[in-house]
């Protein structure tokens, strides 16, 4: 079992966990992720690493409440436990001064390329970052990658914070005016923005990283549920990746994989709506 | 009452396994042979001859007692039948209902020869099972020598390794990636062949007894590398089997409902997805499923889509392709048996060579080629060959790969020094101990044959714990 020890609310559906897991936290990089069960009847939820402290013990897990698994995450307390949490999986981030690099972050895929842009800094490169969400409640972190970025553009699709653009828009101005000066993209975010970002900096030939998000089940290698289609064939993306080149990568097969469970994912979530109503009439009835 | 003669043992029949109805048991997940009761038990061990040289014993991966064990059954010593068998065996409830004894032991038996050989399956289920409700003879540790070793993967491999090392008093500490300790008895094997609640108890009896850690939830090569395991134990084995599931190199096997047994296996027996949504991973099943292989994972994989078609309620078709003939087929006979019963539809000399998928994604259908069998091949068994022309093509939504495992690399990290084949599996320099090439680190199980049974596993793990303890009480020193 594992601690939650903290618990901060981003927006209504974003939510942050600091949660004790020395065994996960002695060896964690920039750009791996973890395997996190709630309970026995839970499923194996790949998350991305978002921080972690080494001394204390402890990682850092963002979420957005999407479906069933992590809706009921969210509902979570600190002093709550965790039945798993294995790691870290995946191939770290390949952390080295490239010159200049550009950092992309959409929505909850901010957390993600938090700790990347943070390596980077640390590599000496010289980082522009750019972070969005469809609207102002869903951004976070600003300050922190102000931190470690060189220059920060923040847009919402909406405008109702920073620029109204997508993050191609101010990313294809940048790669328009400096293009020839910059080495190298990082895009993490949903899986149609990556493969807008990919096709946006493809003209210009610059390498492109993007950490895909896949359907797991064991995270380790063993089920393949994970399988991308890359230019070369198909790999896993929890022991090949999660990090691939964004160019190489068949955008709309991994789409067509990722909306599979779309049917039983909407009947997960009628079913956990309709346990916290009983619950919840359970619990009028026991006061009463 | 006077002990019966040779010629009256003879004249009894082998007792059928009591067996839920193949129908019935189509639309659940339960168990479907349902044990000897102590009456048939007694029965059948009144059939065992004990011969003078009991042949039995010499088929059997890590030597259980068979004719000792029997005759204490059919004596009605219950307690001493568990005793003895656990002196070779420490995991009878499992391996009584998962070894191929009808490759094994059960071939050997003189009664074989007329078909009939003891059910010395069943009766190693039997004890098994009177042992894990009545615990009655727990097993028994020497005192503490001060040793630490480390068992990577919970599998049959290690948990035998384990108990035979910790025995000898030896602190253990095993180490599971997943959740759940058991390895293929939990992610593979079904719970109408072999329930959970048997392995659960059978691992959770003997860690107690021994005081044997189990660290679940660290994958080594990513928590933990084979050095630093190195580093705090005196010795390591590893037993982490063959994970990485296999794909046909043919177009089209990225489409939905295209998937590995392994995945398939691991949402239904691991994360229960046949009882989704009670439990929150869901589980697919097509109305027409091609099951690609004919081995055990094959056929388990088979019989929970048909299972699962039954619970969804689609009427459908569970078809198993097979690239070999009936002859060739590398399943245990009774699942193949099973299998038919419950309706599985058996395509021989029948080989994919396209996917196709529709607009969406999903997968509509398979190309497939017939196949004939040319002359031996490597493994002795007639190699199939394309008949040219014979292409057709078969309406399918759902293609599960069965088609072999490799081992999973993922442990092999930071791990220079151990030499592995161009399979992927661990090279060890003796098979009777399991030694690698890296000193103080044995491996046995799927991992160094390749994927086999889950008691070629328990023998590999008994010969290298007796290594292992050997080593540890520097009875043998040099490498």
């Amino acid at each position: 079992m594992y601690r939650i020890l903290e618990k901060e609310v981003l927006s209504d559906v974003t939510k942050l966990m600091v949660v004790e897991a020395p065994h996960v936290a002695r060896k964690a990089q920039a750009g791996q992720f973890v395997i996190v069960r709630i309970d026995e009847h839970g499923e194996r939820i790949p998350l991305t690493i978002a921080d972690y402290d080494q001394e204390a013990g402890t990682i850092t897990l963002i979420f957005q409440e999407v479906g069933k698994s992590t809706m009921h995450l969210g509902t979570l307390q600190a002093g709550d436990t965790l039945a798993t949490l294995a790691g870290p999986l995946g191939h770290p981030t390949e952390v080295a001064n490239y010159g200049t690099v550009v950092c992309v972050g959409g929505g909850v895929g901010i957390a993600p390329i938090y700790p990347i842009t943070r390596a980077l800094k640390e590599a000496s490169n010289y980082v522009i970052s750019i972070i969005g969400a469809r609207t102002r409640d869903l951004l976070f972190w600003e300050d922190r990658m102000r931190a470690v970025s060189d220059e920060l553009i923040v847009c919402t699709d909406d405008g109702s914070y920073g620029r109204k653009a997508l993050v191609t828009e101010p990313l294809k101005e940048l790669l328009e005016a400096r293009g020839p000066e910059i080495a190298r993209v990082w895009a993490i975010g949903p899986a149609i923005m990556m493969k807008f970002v990919s096709l946006t900096t493809r003209p210009f030939n610059i390498p492109t990283i993007v950490s895909l998000n896949t359907i797991m089940i064991d995270g380790t290698g063993m089920c393949g549920g994970c399988r991308v289609l890359l230019e070369e064939g198909a790999q896993f993306v929890c022991v090949d990746g999660p990090e691939f080149d964004g160019h190489k990568v068949d955008w709309d097969n991994l789409l067509a994989r990722l909306a599979f469970y779309r049917e039983e994912e909407r009947l997960a979530v009628e079913h956990w709506e309709h346990e916290c109503r009983l619950e919840g009439v359970l619990k009028e009835q026991g006061g009463a | 009452m006077s002990p019966l003669t040779q010629r009256e043992r003879v004249k009894i029949p082998r007792q059928r396994m009591p067996e839920q109805d193949a129908v019935v048991r189509r639309g659940n997940f339960n168990e479907v042979a349902l044990g000897f009761t102590e009456e048939l038990a007694i029965a059948e061990a009144n059939r065992c001859l004990q011969c003078d040289r009991p042949y039995c014993v010499e088929g059997c991966p890590v030597e259980v007692l068979i004719p000792q064990f029997i005759r204490a059954l059919r004596e009605g010593d219950m307690v001493g039948a568990v005793a003895i068998m656990k002196v070779k065996n420490s995991l009878p409830a499992i391996c009584g209902r998962v070894c191929p004894q009808e490759v094994q032991c059960e071939i050997r038996c003189v009664l074989a020869r007329k078909g009939q050989p003891v059910a010395i399956g069943r009766l190693e289920r039997f004890v098994g099972d009177y042992e894990l409700a009545m615990r009655t003879c727990p097993l028994e540790r020497k005192l503490p020598t001060g040793k630490k070793v480390a068992v990577v993967g919970t599998g049959p491999a290690g948990l035998t390794c384990a108990v035979d090392v910790a025995r000898e008093g030896h602190a253990v500490t095993m180490f599971e990636s997943l959740h759940a300790p058991g390895g293929v008895l939990v992610y593979g094997i079904p719970e109408f062949r072999l329930p959970k609640s048997v392995v659960h108890a059978e691992i959770d009896y003997a860690v107690e007894c021994l005081g044997i850690e189990i660290r679940t939830d660290h994958v080594i090569g990513r928590t933990l590398t084979l050095s630093e395991l190195l580093a705090e134990y005196d010795a390591v084995f590893l037993g982490t089997g063959a994970g990485l599931p296999s794909f046909m190199r043919i177009p089209g096997i990225n489409y939905n409902g295209v998937m590995s047994a392994n995945e398939f296996l691991t949402r239904v027996n691991l994360m229960k997805g046949y009882l989704f949504p009670e439990y929150d991973t869901p589980v697919k099943v097509g109305r027409k499923v091609a099951v690609i292989g004919a081995g055990n994972v094959a056929m388990d994989a088979a019989r929970c889509a048909l299972r699962l078609q039954t619970l969804q309620g689609k009427d459908g078709e569970v078809h198993i392709v097979y690239r070999r003939s009936r002859d060739e087929v590398p399943a245990r006979a009774e699942e193949v048996h099973h299998a038919e019963e419950e309706g599985v539809i058996f395509d021989f000399l029948t080989n994919p060579v396209e996917i196709f998928g529709d607009e969406k994604g999903n997968v509509r259908g398979m190309r497939c080629i017939r196949m004939e069998l040319g002359e031996p091949d490597a493994s002795g068994r007639r190699s199939p060959r394309p008949v040219p022309g014979s292409e057709f093509d078969m309406e399918v939504d759902m293609v599960i790969f069965a088609l072999g495992t490799s081992p999973n690399p993922l442990v092999f990290m930071d791990a220079s020094g151990l030499e592995r084949t161009k399979y992927g599996t661990v090279v060890v320099k003796d098979e009777e101990t399991g030694r690698t090439t890296m000193p103080r680190v044995w491996a046995g199980g799927d991992v160094v044959t390749g994927a086999a049974t889950v008691v070629s596993a328990m023998g590999a793990g008994k010969r290298a714990a007796a290594d292992i303890n050997r080593f540890l009480a520097n009875e043998v020193t040099d490498w």
